[in-house]
């Protein structure tokens, strides 16, 4: 009966996702196994085609796998739901609600007392710097101040699991380091588990306690390791160096063999 | 950006000053018949002449404001509104809640379009002898034909713009947990609305030219009616004061439907400057 506390936040079993074209199946993924424990930071790293996303989608509930299964405390995912908040790459706020209106959402969804969602949106706006913005309307904010507010809309839902697909992606070298220092300190203060794709060796090593090193269709686990270096991570560490180039070798190899399926592909064509 | 503003209004003002001063002097030198073209001083005068009141000031009678407002060219520009937006409200009051339905459900869109797409390209002019028919004389036939002409243009938008709302806020928006409702009512909606307000604006637009032609054929008042009653008479001075009207009050709906447009899409991007 101790088995519900040890069981994992996440637990991936058998996924496999196929997806059929008009005259071909493409095997995204193929037999990914993985146990997430609680509060931890994972960092699916790999190419693009490698099925990071589609993992990350398939665990939000956005796409189910076509065989296994993916269970959130012991629950298995068969829509998407707020128990399951996601970061978007392209931010996803809705550009006819102010800021406000937009962290606000998914509380009204749930049916909360209104005094309470004001309460709560303000305590998270002023906690994510954004109590001046709270009026205006996506379209005036920078990218880094928007995907602040993303990241607001997903912590008023009070879920355990945070999904990030890319979050960081669009935005410029400072901003980015900056919102990777801000992530961390909310991961530390709200101990969410978070499970965030990148394809970034540098961030997933700057960020995760584990990284699950993707290949190129189709997606499997290539690698799956910890990270315990002391955070804040300094990445001209040389330990942080050493495992940037063990990665990189790691991600070049799957980055190559997506280029020549490429070639191959266009060879075809 | 005011002062900007301005100058372009100034510098609007110039070709009609410059037409209207063309004209005059054509009309003086009597190089044109003014039974067919009128002075637009004798045009001005005559739209005078058409706005004030017909009877002197009678405190018995009723209110001075009352009073102010009978003037023949002002109870048939309050007709002719009333019955754009009326009718208005009737074509895209049903217009809407279809025009959603189709854009968000294909089984509705396959249901609905090819009826649609048949009826849409009918001018609703051509329903002017069904309308009598149907609805007999006065307002009700003259509503049935803005309404009709004010529908599809806002069906079609609706249709669209549903069609174009960004899948990732429908995922986003399920992600937080909306229900089927939610998503429709609070994200669809939303997203639709820079759609859906330019078919208003072309759905006005339409309401505004049926409803000269249903007022010259089925009414007896307004301004489409009294351009062609004067037409009777040979009016051709109170002709053109009718059709100035009718453009003036035209570029006042329309400003006032930019200000709307303005307020309801402050949050568009496509109207950052």
């Amino acid at each position: 009966m101790n088995q519900a506390v040890s069981s994992p936040r996440i637990r991936i079993e058998g996924v496999h996702k196929v997806f059929k074209t008009d005259d071909r199946e493409v095997v995204a993924l193929k037999d990914i196994n993985l146990d997430i424990p609680d509060g931890q930071f994972v960092c699916l790293l790999g190419p693009s085609g490698c099925g990071k996303s589609t993992l990350l989608n398939a665990i939000a509930g956005f796409a189910l796998p076509s065989s296994g299964q993916i269970t959130t405390d012991g629950r298995v995912v068969t829509e998407p739901g707020p128990d399951r908040g996601m970061v978007f790459q392209e931010y996803a706020l809705f550009p006819w609600m102010t800021v406000e209106q937009n962290v606000a959402f998914g509380l009204e969804i749930k049916g909360m007392p209104k005094a309470e969602i004001g309460q709560r949106v303000a305590q998270l706006l002023d906690k994510l710097g954004l109590i001046d913005f709270r009026t205006r309307f996506p379209k005036d904010l920078s990218g880094g101040m928007r995907q602040r507010v993303a990241i607001a809309r997903v912590l008023a839902l009070d879920s355990p699991i945070m999904l990030m697909d890319e979050p960081f992606g669009a935005l410029d070298a400072l901003t980015r380091r900056n919102l990777q220092d801000e992530l961390l300190r909310i991961w530390d203060e709200f101990r969410k588990t978070i499970v965030f794709v990148t394809h970034s060796i540098e961030e997933a090593i700057y960020l995760a306690d584990r990284i699950v090193v993707m290949t190129y269709r189709p997606g499997t686990v290539k690698r799956d390791m910890l990270v315990d270096l002391p955070r804040l991570r300094d990445p001209a560490d040389p330990q942080f160096n050493a495992l940037k180039r063990e990665l990189g070798q790691l991600v070049m190899e799957e980055q190559q063999r997506h280029h020549h399926a490429e070639m191959k592909a266009a060879a075809v064509d | 950006m005011a002062k900007n503003k301005h100058g372009g209004f100034l510098q609007g003002l110039l070709v009609p000053l410059v037409v209207i001063a063309v004209w005059e002097g054509a009309s003086r030198a009597g190089w044109v018949n003014p039974q067919i073209l009128p002075s637009p001083w004798a045009v001005l005068k005559k739209w005078v002449e058409y706005a004030t009141p017909m009877k002197p000031y009678d405190p018995e009678a009723g209110s001075w404001l009352a009073w102010a407002f009978s003037g023949e060219l002002v109870m048939d520009a309050i007709g002719s509104l009333y019955r754009v937006v009326a009718g208005f409200l009737i074509g895209a009051g049903l217009a809407l809640p279809l025009g959603l339905l189709m854009g968000a459900s294909q089984r509705i869109y396959g249901l609905m379009n090819l009826t649609v797409q048949v009826i849409r390209p009918i001018p609703p002019i051509a329903y002017i002898p069904l309308a009598i028919l149907w609805f007999g004389l006065g307002n009700p036939p003259a509503l049935f034909l803005i309404s009709l002409g004010a529908f599809f243009p806002v069906l079609m938008n609706t249709i669209a713009g549903v069609r174009q709302v960004d899948s990732i806020y429908l995922r986003a928006a399920r992600n937080l947990g909306a229900s089927q409702s939610t998503l429709f009512l609070r994200v669809m909606l939303p997203a639709s609305v820079p759609y859906i307000l330019s078919g208003v604006r072309i759905g006005i637009g339409t309401a505004f030219i049926v409803v000269i032609v249903a007022e010259m054929i089925a009414v007896s008042n307004g301004l489409g009616f009294r351009i062609m009653e004067a037409r009777e008479y040979f009016w051709s001075d109170k002709i053109i004061a009718g059709m100035i009207t009718i453009g003036l009050l035209g570029l006042a709906i329309d400003l006032g439907m930019s200000r709307l447009n303005n307020h309801m899409l402050r949050w568009h991007r496509g109207l950052e400057n």
